[in-house]
């Protein structure tokens, strides 16, 4: 039996969310929830980057005076890089799924794929 | 020039002659003379080469460094010498015989055949003075892709199916068996040059070179050993003259220089011979020999039989690399000379059958022998020679080949060779007898040869026959050098 | 000046003249903006070369942050031989562009289709250059991104689904990538790639280490296509308009795979991917895996597009042997492969352009009778296929010689006998193509002209280059095997 750390609390939270993104991407036939998967799965990572730069009771690193605790910045700054691509990745993914429901009427899997295999 | 030039310029004159080919492709005159032109030019260039060789000289190019490490290297050499002597002096009787033949047949696209058949001549030449064995395999693939526009010139789905078989069969075997065996000597022996004494003694032991010499000599599909040799027959749905230069000198010789070349110079003859290397090949040889003359007299279509025939002969070279003496070598480099003069003169023969008279089944044959007395005088001639009836050029090459064997003591394989003498003589005469002596079918008429184009050609190369009879000491001499 | 500034040019002008090529609006100008500036990038890519293998490493800093706390562009041999690739490609291909974007884009994304293209052109760039692990995911999802753009921009309405569907996989990599990365980041505190490699050692056998290197591994694995990871490519290639599958094809899969040689060999440690691990137990029966499966896939397509695309599938598996061969040649034969396959897959998919341009389509059956109607294309079709067969004098034989020397060195004879069957399965599905142009007759009679000669020069210049590099390996394969003893840590 794996021990449940307590401590490692937050990346129990990072890999529900990831598994559950993932499946979500896997299992639905609805490009649109498929999206949702997808932005669930890629906020797991940010969670994931963001906690791991936290310091218990630091503060944002603004040194007023030496010694005080101070979470890591870098991790935010990558992790605000990250989720500029995921919101640009989340708008194409949009963008195709309008054009797509533009060409063949739905945007759910089984029916394009029915509609392609018809030509 | 200097030597070196000389290797060049002949490798390369048929290539270059190919885009004036092109460009004059308007005029079919002109277009044949710049064929027939270069073809003398290039044999002057190998005569100008043999000259340099009689005197000592090795004229020795390197082109460009292929991979690093590796390049690609033109080195001119006795065998090799041999080998390019017969197909350039042999492109020159088969560019006048297909002048006559594509008129007379009325084939379509000359220029492309024109054009293809001058880039064959320079894989074939480049196969010849190979350097290394990279060399080697690279002109051998080229004359595999330059071959195929030919095989297939009718671009019927005859011709497809058999451009199929044909390029199926020996680009497998180059790339499965052969590029694996040229790798791995590289890597066994550091170098692919060729030496005399060979490579790779002491390299590997026993398995291991004889499964790499099982390699050498299946993956050189164009030698046509069995069972890899059905590209050969697919490969007649092709215009007689590639059938009567390609396959029977040009390509099939290629296959067989080959693995001879390979026999002497990677492995070494003495190689071969101590660790008993080749025993194997020598029965695979002998079969091949036996079993495709025996399917050669099945076969009632003329070109199907002769290139049956064809298979059952370059496996005689086979088997005097495979016999590992002198003795065999110098009778397989003779064979590939006289069994050249030979069966081009019998695939020319076929090749005017067709025009002249459109027929292409023995049995359709019958009396045409009164109509066209050249060409099945020709063809009798030839098949005398390949029978190895003396006064005939291949009476020396069967005698070197079966001293040989004796000199191995083998004498399985003597009787072999005996055997496929009686077998040629069962398949090869009847043609000519069904031609002179039958009774011909319906009408007699009168004299109908092909046209003169054809004839002429084919009456030189069934007097050579004769001639090198008595005139083979030039090719004996290069031969004897063979191997240091 | 300029001579100095050079790695972060190579990103900068792209990425400054594509919102630029919007901007003008006016397609022949945005035409020549990125003509300009791809072939700008081109001379400069090539001076780099030259200057990483005379003075060896060159490292950049971004805005003047010394490492591991700046960003720092790093560039060697390995990389400046992979920018060179993508900026050689990228410079012909755009001179195709005028003919084949006019004839299947809609004029009102002309101008859109050059930026998405400079996009994509600078992320490739930037994943090459860049010496920063987090730096390398960024620039993956510019190209990304403006792949996806760009795939969807074509005719069939399948080229939506499969844009869609590349961008679901290729965002589930991208973000594999980013948790692999998040990992070592956690342990190390850095994510300078020469700092990695100086800390990692010490942490190696956490779990922590090991996962990141699984995610990355397989997040890679999604963006190079590795066999049986390929779904997302056979269809984004087949509907793409013709110049994009032609860019894409020759660049975005070699960038992937250059970054995975990276982190295995650099970061990571060939020691430690290798020889603890036993990658190579994964990526060899993998890659064999791709050829056989792919290639024996691509002999049964109809559509030429499709073909070629599993072709690709099929080399990038040759391309992961010569990783899991593990050893100078092995290395050097996937280098070389990197940029032999580029330019034939480059110039293949460019005559399927002008094919598409004249036929009407690039099914097989619209080629029927192609090689009398348009014997240029196809002549030049027949050599890119050879090459893709292997045969001597072909940039593809030159990538086979080292890869089956590389397995017989190893002693993996097997592989190598595997190697070169997969090589004849080619010959297949090239000569489906050849009978079907020179011995079926066309469908109808229509009078079809060859395609124009601004298609046909860069498709003959691939070519030229196919058959060049193949005549004389001495650039290519020096470049490669001294990349590949950097890789491996011997030399320098």
């Amino acid at each position: 039996m794996i021990e449940i750390d307590v401590g490692l609390i937050n990346y129990w939270v990072v890999i529900f969310l990831m598994m559950t993104g993932f499946y979500i991407v896997m299992a639905s036939r609805n490009l649109i929830k498929k999206m949702v998967g997808l932005s669930l799965f890629q906020s797991s990572v940010f969670i994931m980057y963001i906690t791991a730069g936290k310091v218990l009771g630091g503060t944002a690193p603004i040194l007023t005076k030496p010694g005080t605790d101070y979470s890591n910045p870098l991790p935010h700054v990558l992790i605000l890089t990250a989720i500029v691509v995921g919101i640009a990745t989340t708008g194409m993914g949009m963008a195709l799924i309008i054009r797509i429901n533009e060409a063949y009427g739905t945007v759910e899997e089984n029916e394009i794929r029915s509609q392609d295999a018809a030509e | 020039m200097s030597p070196d030039t000389l290797l060049l310029a002949a490798v390369f004159l048929p290539l270059a002659s190919g885009p004036l080919i092109a460009i004059t492709g308007a005029s079919p005159n002109l277009r044949e003379t710049v064929t027939v032109i270069a073809g003398v030019i290039t044999f002057g260039f190998v005569l100008c080469i043999s000259n340099l060789v009689n005197d000592g000289v090795q004229p020795a190019v390197t082109l460009m460094e292929l991979v690093p490490g590796l390049s690609l290297q033109l080195k001119v050499e006795p065998l090799g010498m041999i080998f390019s002597l017969i197909a350039s002096g042999l492109w020159i009787a088969t560019s006048i015989y297909s002048v006559g033949y594509m008129r007379g047949h009325g084939e379509s696209n000359q220029t492309r055949y024109y054009f293809f058949f001058a880039v064959a001549i320079t894989a074939a030449l480049g196969v010849a003075y190979a350097g290394n064995l990279l060399t080697l395999f690279v002109f051998y693939e080229v004359l595999t892709l330059s071959t195929y526009p030919l095989v297939t010139h009718e671009r019927t789905e005859e011709a497809m199916r058999g451009g199929r078989v044909y390029m199926g069969i020996l680009i497998s075997t180059s790339v499965a068996f052969l590029l694996w065996a040229v790798i791995w000597t590289y890597h066994l022996a550091g170098t692919l040059d060729f030496v005399d004494g060979g490579i790779l003694a002491g390299r590997a032991d026993v398995p291991t070179l004889t499964f790499l010499l099982a390699l050498f000599a299946f993956g050189t599909g164009k030698a046509a050993l069995m069972p890899f040799h059905r590209w050969l027959p697919a490969a007649m749905v092709a215009p007689t003259p590639v059938s009567a230069l390609l396959h029977a000198v040009a390509v099939v010789k290629a296959g067989v220089f080959s693995v001879m070349k390979i026999a002497v110079y990677v492995f070494g003859i003495d190689t071969l011979n101590s660790m008993g290397l080749s025993q194997w090949l020598q029965y695979v040889a002998g079969g091949t020999i036996l079993i495709s003359s025996l399917i050669a007299m099945t076969k009632d279509n003329l070109k199907a039989r002769l290139a049956y025939s064809t298979v059952s002969q370059l496996s005689y070279i086979v088997l005097g690399a495979a016999l590992a003496n002198e003795l065999g070598v110098l009778g397989g480099s003779l064979h590939i000379v006289t069994h050249a003069f030979g069966k081009i003169t019998l695939f020319f023969c076929a090749g005017a059958i067709i025009v002249g008279a459109h027929k292409t089944e023995i049995s359709d044959m019958r009396g045409l022998g009164r109509r066209m007395p050249f060409t099945f005088g020709a063809f009798l001639l030839g098949s005398l020679s390949i029978i190895g009836l003396p006064p005939f050029a291949g009476a020396w090459s069967k005698w070197y080949l079966l001293l040989a064997a004796l000199d191995a003591d083998q004498l399985i394989l003597v009787g072999v060779l005996l055997v496929s003498s009686l077998l040629n003589i069962a398949y090869l005469l009847p043609v000519a007898v069904t031609g002179f002596f039958a009774p011909p079918e319906g009408e007699e008429g009168g004299l109908k040869e092909a046209p003169v184009a054809c004839v002429l050609p084919l009456c030189f190369t069934a007097a050579s026959c004769i001639i090198l009879f008595f005139y083979l000491d030039p090719f004996l001499a290069l031969a004897r050098r063979i191997g240091g | 000046m300029i001579d100095q500034h050079l790695p972060i040019l190579l990103i900068v002008v792209p990425l400054m003249a594509a919102p630029l090529c919007i901007l003008l609006r006016r397609r022949e100008l945005s035409l020549i903006l990125a003509v300009v500036v791809c072939w700008a990038c081109l001379s400069m890519a090539a001076r780099l070369l030259q200057r990483t293998l005379s003075e060896g490493v060159i490292s950049y800093h971004l805005g003047g942050w010394p490492p591991p706390w700046g960003i720092e562009y790093r560039v060697d041999p390995v990389n400046a031989f992979v920018l060179l690739l993508v900026a050689f490609i990228g410079a012909i291909v755009i001179l195709y562009a005028p003919c084949s974007v006019n004839a299947e884009l809609p004029e009102i994304r002309t101008s859109l289709f050059y930026t998405a293209y400079l996009l994509c052109f600078t992320g490739l760039m930037g994943m090459t250059v860049t010496g920063d692990a987090f730096n390398v995911f960024v620039f993956l999802e510019i190209s990304s991104l403006s792949t996806y753009a760009l795939i969807g921009m074509g005719k069939d309405r399948r080229a939506l689904t499969a844009s869609y569907r590349y961008l679901v996989m290729g965002t589930v990599g991208a973000t594999f990538f980013v948790i692999g990365l998040g990992l070592m980041y956690m342990k190390t505190g850095t994510l300078n790639m020469a700092d990695l490699a100086r800390l990692l050692p010490q942490e190696m056998h956490t779990r922590t280490i090991l996962a990141a290197f699984a995610f990355i591994t397989v997040g890679l694995s999604l963006k190079l296509a590795l066999f049986p990871l390929h779904v997302w490519l056979p269809n984004a290639y087949a509907y793409a308009p013709s110049i994009v599958t032609a860019f894409i094809a020759a660049t975005a899969t070699k960038v992937s795979v250059y970054v995975f040689l990276r982190f295995y060999f650099t970061i990571f440690g060939a020691d430690f991917a290798f020889n603890n691990l036993h990658i190579d137990m994964f990526l060899v029966p993998l890659g064999l895996a791709g050829i056989f499966v792919a290639s024996l896939v691509a002999v049964f397509q109809s559509n030429i597009k499709r073909m070629l695309a599993y072709s690709s599938v099929a080399q990038v598996g040759y391309m992961m042997v010569g990783v899991g061969l593990f050893s100078v040649t092995g290395l050097t034969a996937t280098l070389i492969h990197l940029f032999n396959h580029a330019v034939m897959k480059g110039a293949l998919f460019l005559a399927v352009g002008c094919f598409t341009l004249r036929l009407g389509g690039c099914e097989l059956a619209d080629l029927r009778g192609a090689g009398r109607r348009m014997p240029v294309t196809t002549t030049a079709f027949i050599f890119g296929g050879l090459s893709l067969i292997g045969v001597p004098l072909t940039v593809g034989f030159v990538s086979k010689w080292y890869l089956v020397l590389a397995a017989l060195e190893r002693g993996w004879w097997p592989v190598a006998v595997l190697v070169l069957l997969g090589s004849l399965i080619a010959v297949a599905y090239i000569w489906r193509v050849v009978e079907a142009a020179y011995f079926q007759k066309p469908d109808n009679e229509r009078e079809i002209s060859e395609a124009p000669l601004s298609m046909l020069i860069p498709t003959w210049l691939l070519i030229g280059a196919t058959l060049y590099f193949g005549f004389t390996a001495s650039f290519t394969g020096g470049v490669a095997q001294r990349g590949a003893e950097i890789l491996m840590g011997i030399g320098s």
